[in-house]
């Protein structure tokens, strides 16, 4: 069991600064399930592969005060993703939104604290949707998020509205001197027929360490058209679990694509709930990591209704010491007859240290649906290094040349130019390509 | 241009080359044929450097180096090209971005400017039109998805591009149509010139209506042991490959 009491006095003094009564039954609901339920240890079935208690034997920092005015828009220049000029941007900062610095230019979205949400005209559907990630995610962490609420947002994209612009999220962690856990929360809605494009990432400011335990829910109304980007590029003190909730109450349409190069301990938790018929959903990632870092990427696509379509393959390159966890779940529920699900998950080790623990689970409870499912993990072809070599191409520079083209498989799948060009130019100077 | 002396190949327990003598110069065209199994494709293979080949004894030389110390990029930068039998798939690499990386290295290992974009293009459009090949293959994967004679020509195509002294074709016409076959030749042949070799590994006879070779070797038990002119193949596609074996084993007894 983890000493939660470290989060005892923090939490006692957000409740009492912070007076809202709506979101303090729900912090102080939360914080009891914090207390029953614990930090998971690697005994717990969702968690065995990755160590995040150890993460909290560090004196991480939990700020309650209201705001967070550390760091600047001169800072933040520095951090923003090509792209981003032509784009809307939201900014956390140590898990809290911040109005000041981010930048909306589209009158096609909503941006508001969620807690005043809550009570204009946008109750309903707050009320409706906000926490319904509690239904899939029982364990501490996520609950450690919902039990520290405080600078949350609420974002809506307009009823047949297409934004033009891209949504690029920050979430920035001030790290200057004292290590920071922050949890950013928000609840983003798209309206029915509309159209959106979401970009994350996260990025962590001076040399101490940094935890993002953040909880992103999307909710996807009928003939909507979701497309979200997560990149994840940070320090390997930069430590993040990422829990990305959307759900599909509509026929609609969403599009994912998780790109993990850096970092300290990562995990992604990726639910996608096909909540209406004819949904359909593409889920792509890939994972680059070396050194000592730790990716987890846990995806669960539940279908709840009949009719739907799912899509998923995930790559993994493994370098040095790196550990990645891949773990798919396709759950179909009885009624959900004609689902159609695909899950593949590839990867490629290219040293002895790396190690990569994959786990497609289906949970099939209907009887006329079509479920796929496969994993792979090996090393780069020695038939395709040999045709390449024997071009010309040196050793080194053909092994750069297949290991971006088995990349590729997922880049292709970033429809953000610019965004597609900045990740190919790093995973680029990471294989060294050196073609002259 | 190439000396293969004594050349002894395998892989791990497997004994697949037991002496291979072949001299191969300038302006020749040499075409080995032999029965499944004989070793052809061994032979192509360990002259390009493939690794599960062990090398256990002989020495290959090629324009004066030591063939079998150089890795198989330097090699290819020496101007060596073989031609798959099977070429290989790769999915996510674009043709035309594998066929740049190649041609600029083996630029570079041969001491020549990279080329510039337009001059790439322009050479890449001239050699296209030379295999008959749609520019929509270019930006595909590489031979991903490919047909037969499609992966063929590619083959032909990339050795064009790459101007090998000594191109090795490796059972270049299994399964091409007639149609496929005639590009494939053509193209081979306005590659033959008195500064290039080729070596042609083939099961059967017909490819050499279109390539028409100066020599013919027989390969049996890797070894050869037969080589003639032309008429050679032409007596092997009549009579088939089992009077060789009857000469080789009545050879032997004797």
């Amino acid at each position: 069991m983890n000493n939660i009491d470290i989060f005892r006095e923090p939490f006692n003094r957000l409740q009492s600064t912070d007076a809202d009564p709506g979101l303090g039954a729900i912090r102080e609901k939360a914080f009891t399930d914090l207390g029953k339920m614990g930090i998971p240890t690697v005994k717990h079935e969702e968690w065995k592969y990755t160590r995040v208690s150890s993460l909290f034997s560090k004196d991480f920092q939990l700020d309650v005060e209201a705001n967070d005015t550390s760091v600047t828009a001169g800072d933040l220049d520095s951090l923003r993703l090509p792209g981003d000029e032509q784009a809307n941007s939201l900014v956390f900062i140590n898990g809290k939104f911040s109005f000041q610095l981010s930048r909306i230019i589209s009158e096609h979205i909503v941006v508001m604290p969620l807690e005043e949400a809550a009570k204009n005209e946008y109750a309903e559907i707050v009320l409706k949707h906000f926490g319904h990630s509690s239904q899939y995610l029982k364990d501490g962490i996520h609950a450690l998020n919902t039990a520290f609420i405080q600078g949350a947002v609420f974002v809506q994209v307009k009823k047949g509205k297409l934004l033009e612009h891209p949504v690029y999220i920050y979430n920035i962690t001030d790290a200057r001197g004292r290590s920071v856990l922050a949890q950013p929360r928000s609840l983003v809605h798209i309206q029915e027929n509309a159209q959106a494009q979401f970009v994350e990432t996260y990025t962590s400011i001076g040399s101490d360490a940094s935890f993002t335990n953040q909880v992103t829910e999307f909710v996807v109304e009928q003939d909507a058209v979701l497309e979200y980007y997560k990149i994840q590029n940070e320090s390997s003190d930069s430590n993040n679990v990422s829990t990305t909730h959307i759900r599909q109450v509509g026929k609609s349409y969403t599009h994912t694509v998780t790109i993990s190069l850096n970092g300290g301990i990562v995990r992604n938790n990726l639910n996608i709930i096909l909540d209406a018929e004819r949904c359909e959903s593409h889920l792509y990632g890939l994972y680059f990591q070396d050194g000592q870092t730790h990716i987890d990427n846990h995806t669960l696509v539940d279908n709840v209704k009949p009719n739907c379509f799912s899509n998923e393959l995930y790559k993994g390159i493994i370098d040095g010491e790196a550990a990645a966890v891949f773990n798919g779940k396709i759950f179909v529920r009885p009624q959900a007859q004609k689902t159609n699900a695909y899950q593949s998950n590839k990867n490629i080790l290219l040293s002895d240290a790396a190690s990569v623990n994959t786990k497609p689970q289906l949970e099939i409870f209907a009887d006329d649906v079509k479920c796929s499912h496969g994993c792979t993990i090996g090393q780069l072809n020695d038939e395709g290094l040999f045709y390449l070599q024997s071009r010309g191409i040196s050793e080194k520079n053909a092994k750069a040349l297949l290991l971006h083209a088995f990349a590729e498989d997922i880049l292709e799948h970033i429809k953000l130019q610019p965004l597609r060009e900045y990740v190919d130019g790093l995973i680029s100077k990471r294989l060294d390509f050196n073609l002259s | 241009m190439l000396s293969i002396k004594n050349l002894n190949a395998g892989t791990g327990e497997r004994k697949i080359l037991n002496g291979i003598n072949l001299e191969i110069k300038a302006g020749e065209v040499h075409a080995i044929m032999g029965p499944n199994g004989s070793g052809k494709s061994t032979l192509a293979s360990v002259l390009a450097g493939r690794k599960e080949y062990e090398v256990l004894n002989g020495s290959v030389e090629f324009l004066g180096k030591d063939l079998l110390e150089l890795s198989p990029e330097d090699r290819a930068g020496e101007g060596l090209f073989l031609a798959f039998q099977y070429p290989v798939e790769i999915p996510g690499l674009s043709t035309t971005n594998f066929i740049k990386a190649a041609v600029n290295e083996v630029r570079k290992y041969r001491g020549e400017e990279a080329l510039d974009a337009v001059s790439f293009l322009k050479l890449m459009k001239e050699k296209m039109a030379l295999m008959n090949m749609d520019q929509a293959l270019l930006s595909r994967s590489l031979n991903e998805g490919f047909s037969g004679g499609e992966k063929k020509r590619n083959e032909i195509f990339q050795m064009a591009m790459l101007q090998p002294k000594l191109a090795i074709l490796d059972e270049t016409d299994s399964g091409l149509d007639i149609d496929a076959i005639r590009v494939v030749s053509n193209g081979v042949n306005k590659l033959r010139s008195k500064d290039n070799g080729i070596l042609m590994v083939t099961h059967y006879q017909r490819l050499l209506d279109y390539i028409v070779p100066d020599f013919v070797h027989v390969l049996y038990n890797g070894r050869i042991v037969k080589s003639g002119p032309k008429e050679l193949a032409l007596e092997l596609e009549e009579r088939g490959y089992e009077f060789i074996k009857d000469e080789v084993n009545v050879g032997q007894e004797a």
